[in-house]
């Protein structure tokens, strides 16, 4: 599993670490941390309009999505 | 989401969000507000600047309720929705330059993205040159996020680090209201066109709540399509557009021409390269003037200290002649004026986007910020 930490990040950033990783990992399982929920959101979003499938769950500071 | 209508799960619904906002810029523009400016985020901070003294050009002098209203509506449904989180520490002084060179550039066109998109509604051609500016400032800006620009993470921070900007905007706003004299009132110009203050402050809530649901920003809306052909944010625009041109065409505004439009200027090399300042500069930010409002009502001190930058700023761009003046035609007694930035806001729009080009393309992106493989 890849992980990639976007907590804190101004938009687009972490959308962009992500589409890097899957780049760079191709067909690997992502854990991406974010801080906001929109950010989450985004993610989730761009993950769906990707073809791939996003699991959220609260962290003590935002939220870890998994992705596959 | 926590309450409310969620307004971001399709591009209809975030269309339909655009729409609110139309109509409250065109109810605010029906309530007194200068016609094409309704709700321009840079205009209204400028006459802030002006109303506290610190900028003395008295046609553009007047507390903007609708600015208190934006950041509060945006606090007050993050609150609600449990977004509200309080965070800081991301290069805050790069964000008040940037802050500071958006107002800038914003005042050498004569308004923000916001204002840009409503005179474009009016059918003003030198809004559609500003557009083209802000295009090729937000694809640069977004070059740079390519070659891995960042200004790095912002970190959970003390609570009250939150409060202090609504709060503060809160007060300000009751001392306008409730003191005479105490701030400055335009008496003639643009300051002095105003919605009543209710109206202008229901109206900025409303605006800034739905902006806040919708994510609303000018930047970003161009910015998803360039990076990744996304046109959610986009239809967000539309709907804002859409609803003032119908307004403008029903009321007579319409005026399809560079001239003869009201605060605005066709020195299109001015207009060009002062929107590309604002596009270039927002992007850096992670957002435009109004997601800077919007951010710092949900928490982000980085964005309260954005905010400062465009209020100092503004005051910057009138006390030492950056702004634009606007075109005028002849009178009996006048001859005509061109408008546009006299030397001193030619050679700012320069060194912004100097400027610009150095943080852009100097600044790396921090360890933390990179994808690690998991133990």
């Amino acid at each position: 599993m890849i992980e990639v930490d976007a907590r804190g990040l101004s938009c687009p950033e972490p959308l962009m670490l992500v589409d890097k990783a899957w780049k760079a990992h191709p067909g690997e399982t992502l854990r991406v941390l974010v801080s906001e929920v929109f950010v989450k959101t985004n993610v989730e979003k761009f993950a769906k309009s990707k073809g791939k499938k996003s699991t959220a769950a609260p962290t003590d500071d935002g939220f870890a999505l998994t992705i596959e | 989401m926590g309450v409310g209508l969620d307004l971001s799960s399709s591009k209809a619904r975030l269309a339909l969000g655009g729409a609110i906002m139309g109509v409250v810029a065109a109810c605010l523009a029906v309530f007194g507000n200068p016609k094409n400016m309704a709700i321009c985020t840079a205009c209204f901070i400028r006459d802030i600047a002006g109303a506290l003294k610190l900028q003395t050009v008295e046609t553009v002098q007047y507390f903007r309720p609708e600015i208190v209203g934006i950041v509060l509506g945006a606090f007050i449904i993050a609150l609600l929705a449990k977004e509200f989180k309080v965070t800081a520490g991301s290069a805050p002084l790069v964000r008040f330059l940037l802050g500071f060179m958006m107002m800038v550039g914003a005042l050498v066109f004569l308004g923000c993205p916001l204002r840009m998109v409503l005179r474009l509604s009016a059918g003003d051609l030198n809004a559609l040159v500003g557009l083209i500016g802000f295009a090729l400032g937000v694809f640069t800006g977004t070059f740079a996020l390519k070659r891995g620009f960042s200004l790095g993470p912002a970190h959970p921070t003390a609570a009250p680090n939150g409060y202090v900007l609504p709060a503060s905007l809160l007060v300000l706003l009751v001392l306008s209201v409730a003191t005479a004299g105490l701030f400055a009132v335009s008496e003639k110009g643009p300051g002095s066109l105003h919605a009543p203050v209710i109206a202008s402050l229901v109206g900025g809530l409303v605006f800034g709540a739905v902006a806040q649901r919708c994510r609303t920003c000018f930047a970003g809306s161009i910015r998803d399509i360039i990076l990744m052909g996304n046109f959610d944010l986009i239809s967000i625009i539309g709907g804002i557009f859409v609803v003032m041109l119908v307004y403008n065409v029903i009321t007579g505004n319409f005026n399809l021409s560079f001239t003869g439009q009201p605060v605005a200027h066709a020195r299109h090399l001015w207009n060009l390269l002062g929107m590309y300042v604002v596009g270039f500069a927002a992007v850096l930010a992670g957002g435009c003037p109004l997601r800077q409002l919007i951010m710092a009502g949900q928490g982000s001190g980085d964005a309260a200290v954005t905010f400062l930058g465009l209020l100092i700023g503004a005051a910057f761009a009138h006390n030492f002649k950056l702004a634009s003046g606007a075109a005028a035609a002849a009178t009996a007694d006048t001859a005509a004026v061109p408008g546009g930035p006299g030397l001193n806001g030619q050679i700012a729009v320069i060194a912004c986007i100097l400027v610009l080009f150095v943080i852009g393309f100097g600044m790396k992106p921090r360890e933390s910020a990179t994808a690690k493989a998991a133990a």
